[in-house]
């Protein structure tokens, strides 16, 4: 398409031609791809510790840059050297960053700054039933497309006459057209015939009216994906009941917030689903419901399952297909058919336990360089 | 809340947040057809209405579930202090709906909203009522329908 052909089309029409599908950074130094690595609080830095052993036994070409972000300081030249990081190496595979809440407000969360300052507007969630997992609800395929950088979480808040607070959710056309985009571009891409755009118009007109209308003008440049969209509260009342019916959904800040955990319970919990956040230039994956896991933090018991298929995904993104696919059939083996399962999964094993399992199963697989 | 609800107890919040977990609870427990609720007020005043919409799909079928109408009847007789009446109609409604033989298609049970009132109304007045001759006949009259 030529320049003048993207000038003479409408504002919202050009707007969706300029954005870019991600591209993954070139590999460099040899056919190997450096990869920012932000271990976070909590079980971030041994789940770390989990992937990079694991990827050195698999002989995947990608090198961590570790940058540690201590949470707890208020000076922002940690997370201003991981975003630098990031910017460099295009990728990032990251831990939670804690938010205590009893900081001053001046304090804002890490974990939105990176967010932000990248542009990483798309959270993707895919939340699929395992069958080795025990859950009430079978057979459950939703994916989550969630906006990443405005609506509730624009951190504008004021407080004008004392004890009355003013919080702005900041709802744009621009960032609604790209979100929606990229629902639906995801849905063509992956074979989806249905997105549900969840809102609540019906008490913010404006705000989530303009999402929904956005979401409808790109609808309509996709016919063969069904689209339909569903108020927030009958949405979670539909999830905890027939949750079967969804199949893509897409959402502002707060909801997606809401209906990604909700699902994540769904399929087996926190541990179980990865999370990608997607930008023009940028990605950086992460566990799906960014726990920190403060409380079971170096007792070996967490679930390495998410950080581990976050790493998988982070692989498909450098185009690393081979490698990727050999570590998910290994993950899934070990959860469907060896069934060691961590304490949240009502299991006994260990997190080393699990990911000692993992690396046999990869090792039955056969010999893992070369012939990839 | 959909992995382990039974933790939960009294759960206080703002209002978006509360508009779609009582929802999302309203789904755990059976749905918008048996979910009361009460809206109170600084000044004594109060509402109680069922979760549900109009449901303008059904109307005129004889296919609503009435337990929300009638579980929020029970909230507003607590709320008014008449604790006998809202005892005698909670259990008669929560026997009902025990008993698993008169449910609504919400429910998974295949009577009617008609059926399901007549019911409640006999555990009701078999339990309560002196005229005995009365639950009788209600009984009978019943097992004519089903």
């Amino acid at each position: 398409m030529t320049a003048r052909c993207v000038r003479t089309l409408s504002g919202s029409l050009q707007l969706l031609l300029r954005n870019r599908w991600p591209k993954p950074p070139p590999a460099q130094y040899g056919g190997r791809h450096t990869v920012t690595l932000i271990p976070g609080d909590g079980i971030g830095p041994e789940l770390a510790n989990h992937v990079r052993e694991l990827f050195r036994f698999c002989c995947v070409p990608v090198d961590f840059e570790v940058v540690n972000v201590d949470s707890t300081m208020d000076s922002e030249d940690d997370i201003n050297n991981a975003i630098m990081a990031i910017r460099r190496n295009g990728v990032a595979l990251k831990g939670n960053l804690e938010t205590n809440h009893n900081l001053p407000p001046s304090y804002k969360s890490r974990n939105n700054l990176l967010r932000t300052t990248l542009d990483l507007y798309a959270n993707v969630m895919h939340c699929q039933s395992l069958p080795g997992v025990r859950t009430r609800h079978r057979n459950i395929d939703i994916m989550i497309i969630r906006e990443n950088t405005e609506g509730e979480y624009s951190s504008l808040e004021h407080e004008n006459v004392p004890g009355v607070v003013e919080c702005l959710k900041i709802i744009t056309r621009t960032k609604s057209l790209r979100i929606a985009d990229y629902a639906f571009r995801t849905a063509r891409e992956k074979g989806r015939t249905r997105v549900t755009a969840v809102h609540k118009a019906n008490i913010m007109k404006l705000g989530d009216g303009l999402f929904l209308e956005c979401c409808k003008e790109v609808a309509g440049g996709y016919p063969e994906i069904t689209f339909d969209s569903m108020i927030v509260d009958n949405t979670t009342m539909q999830l905890v009941s027939r949750p079967q019916q969804f199949d893509v959904m897409v959402m502002p800040n707060l909801y997606g917030n809401v209906v990604s955990n909700v699902c994540t319970g769904l399929v087996g919990g926190p541990g179980l689903v990865p999370g990608a956040n997607y930008g023009e230039d940028y990605a950086v994956f992460e566990t799906g419901t960014r726990n920190t896991g403060k409380s079971i933090a170096n007792t070996n018991t967490a679930n390495p399952t998410a950080m581990l298929l976050a790493s998988c995904l982070l692989l498909d993104h450098l185009k690393l297909h081979a490698y990727a696919n050999m570590i998910r059939r290994a993950i899934l083996s070990t959860v469907t058919e060896t069934r060691l399962h961590t304490a949240d999964l009502g299991g006994q094993g260990s997190t080393s336990e699990v990911v000692q399992s993992i690396m046999k199963a990869v090792e039955s697989t056969g010999p893992r360089t070369l012939s990839l | 809340m959909v992995q382990v609800p039974t933790q939960f107890d009294v759960l206080v919040m703002p209002n978006l947040y509360g508009d779609i977990l009582s929802d999302l609870c309203a789904g755990l427990v059976g749905g918008l057809g048996v979910t009361p609720s009460g809206k109170i007020g600084a000044n004594g005043a109060a509402i109680f209405e069922s979760v549900h919409g109009t449901a303008p799909d059904i109307v005129g079928l004889d296919l609503a579930n009435q337990t929300a109408m009638l579980l929020s009847t029970i909230m507003m007789l607590r709320h008014i202090s008449l604790h006998d009446y809202r005892n005698k109609i909670r259990t008669a409604c929560l026997d009902t709906i025990r008993d698993k033989k008169v449910l609504t298609e919400d429910l998974r049970g295949k009577s009617k909203l008609y059926l399901l009132s007549c019911a409640k109304n006999a555990v009701l007045m078999s339990r309560y009522c002196s005229y005995s001759s009365f639950s009788t006949d209600l009984r009978s009259y019943l097992a004519m329908l089903a």
